[in-house]
């Protein structure tokens, strides 16, 4: 019999608030967080979900004195600081950090490389400050690592290696990732429109978010996720295109519905990865007809948050288990008309229901893709 | 619970390639692009896609092209590390857009910011739709990719796991990759 491992705690830092509940409450009025930013000199503005600077030092200035540390990093603090408040750091506590990018931005007119774009140096600096005792894992794993990261410490966990993990994923908007993804022409021209018949690229967004991972389910009617089960199977097609088929994200829910040991018929919500490209919202529906669960009612948060790359995961995660206590699903915003060749149940207003059973999904570049199924408790 | 057996090793430093203890191929070079160039040539390779990657790609390539070969890998995961992430390429990328005279983002240097597109190209090569994770470690741990791999194993994810450490920045490189099985 295998461990059961429960998510009893979480938080988030987004351009919509500070905590959980302002995120919630902004979600529930229809809010995005997506708009017209000047991020690079001499170019027009893009749409782009992003935290006001002003107000995250203002936030961080309220909780901490140190100020060595970059915009990312301080994100990364205020996200965590509530969930280590509460629960005891051990030494079989592990440490997981979910990036794609880190403190890219530190490295613009670098002739060497900061220690600081190191990915491991990064999570080193948020462990020795929160005071972790075991070394820091980074899973780096493009648009999927804020998922794969539940999946690690749930694993991690089951093997016997750790008692419990705090887990914590983040990005941040910058030159480097905005241009990128411009030079592929992917960047929407207006907030990006998950699914529909007109959705024409991403918005890039930042957040960071964590969760508190454990064996112990929580006690005295507070709230715990069991995460049944996981899956990352690579498409083995394209670096950078979505497979026509389908088939890794396919293979990746229908392995963590197999472990889950649960039918598709028992899911009731499906949070999706959604980034509003042509073919990655194709590619999705390709993949949950062939699972049939065209059914289940789904949602993308991309028009809310635009893509956060290594934190996307992990946030949607997060709001998907609060759609679960609050028994509310939140709209895909900015659907309006079928825009994939397989139909799907797509969330269209705020309507109550029983959640019990979730699917979380994501692909990304490399072909990479992950699934996990959460069991409300 | 059966135990885990390490059955094939490659590893690649110093212009040199070493398979289950045996040299393959070594040749004095202190360049990794001449040296991939060579072992492409030397081993015949003949998969034009090569070319196209970047050097962390290249190696991690190399590296598993000596154990995997042409046999059934539909039931092995990947799992792969380093510290370096893909900084090599992102230094290179940051480069093309450091100055607004000279920028030009280019998407086939920018799709390999990542470093996790190395496993994507060796499951590409050998058609391997399976588990795959790509971690950043401060340095080679190989427990923890051994405790990772052992419980896709036992969970009956997959059959196999190829496992790998594959560090590169510049010049200085070095590949461990191995295959696991229970």
């Amino acid at each position: 019999m295998r461990k059961e491992v429960y998510i009893t705690d979480y938080n988030c830092v987004t351009p919509l608030g500070f905590d959980v509940s302002s995120n919630w409450n902004a979600l529930l009025e229809g809010k995005s967080g997506v708009a017209l930013h000047k991020i690079i000199e001499n170019q027009e503005p893009f749409y782009a979900s992003m935290i006001d600077s002003e107000k995250l030092n203002e936030e961080f200035n309220k909780d901490f004195d140190n100020q060595n540390f970059t915009r990312l990093e301080k994100m990364f603090l205020l996200s965590l600081k509530p969930l280590v408040e509460k629960h005891q750091i051990s030494d079989e506590t592990a440490f997981i950090l979910s990036t794609t990018k880190g403190n890219i931005s530190l490295l613009k007119n670098q002739k060497t490389l900061p220690e600081g774009v190191f990915l491991s140096s990064l999570a080193q600096k948020i462990a020795d400050f929160f005071g972790f005792k075991t070394k820091p894992i980074v899973v780096s794993n493009a648009c999927v690592s804020g998922v794969m990261a539940i999946a690690v410490a749930k694993n991690m966990i089951q093997a016997g290696k750790y008692k419990d993990a705090f887990v914590i994923a983040g990005d941040e908007i910058s030159e480097f990732v905005i241009s990128g993804f411009n030079s592929f022409q992917a960047i929407g021209t207006e907030i990006c429109k998950p699914y529909d018949k007109n959705r024409d690229g991403i918005n890039i967004g930042e957040a960071t978010a964590a969760v508190y991972i454990t064996l112990e389910r929580n006690q005295n009617g507070k709230f715990s996720f069991k995460v049944l089960g996981d899956s990352a199977i690579n498409d083995a097609n394209h670096i950078s295109g979505p497979s026509r088929t389908g088939d890794g994200l396919f293979a990746s829910i229908k392995n963590a519905m197999t472990e889950a040991n649960i039918q598709t018929e028992k899911i009731d919500f499906i949070s999706a990865h959604g980034t509003a490209t042509i073919y990655n919202d194709e590619m999705e529906a390709i993949a949950f007809s062939r699972m049939e669960l065209q059914n289940i009612p789904l949602n993308s948060m991309k028009a809310y948050y635009g893509h956060c790359l290594g934190a996307s995961g992990l946030l949607e995660s997060i709001i998907s288990m609060e759609s679960a206590l609050n028994n509310t699903l939140i709209p895909s915003k900015n659907f309006e008309e079928t825009g994939t060749s397989q139909p799907l149940n797509i969330i269209k207003e705020n309507q109550p229901a029983e959640i019990k059973y979730i699917l979380k999904t994501a692909s990304g570049f490399g072909g990479c893709n992950a699934a996990i199924v959460l069991e409300k408790c | 619970m059966k135990m885990m057996k390490k059955t094939a090793i490659c590893t690649i430093e110093n212009s040199k390639i070493v398979l289950n203890n045996n040299i393959i191929f070594e040749i004095p070079t202190e360049n990794f692009s001449d040296f991939a160039k060579e072992v492409y040539k030397s081993l015949a390779l003949n998969y034009p896609k090569f070319h196209k990657m970047d050097n962390l790609s290249k190696l991690a390539f190399l590296a598993s092209e000596m154990i995997l070969k042409d046999e059934d890998h539909s039931r092995t995961a990947l799992v792969f590390a380093n510290r370096s992430s893909s900084l090599d390429t992102d230094f290179k990328y940051q480069e093309s857009i450091n100055s607004q005279e000279n920028y030009f983002p280019s998407p086939a240097i920018f799709v390999y910011t990542l470093p996790n597109i190395c496993v994507g190209e060796i499951s590409i090569k050998h058609k391997m739709q399976t588990e795959n994770a790509f971690f950043v470690l401060d340095e080679f741990d190989e427990q923890f990719l051994n405790d990772y791999s052992e419980q896709i194993l036992q969970s009956g994810k997959a059959d196999k796991v190829l496992c790998g450490w594959v560090e590169l920045y510049q010049e200085s490189y070095n590949a461990f990759v191995y295959l696991l099985t229970l």
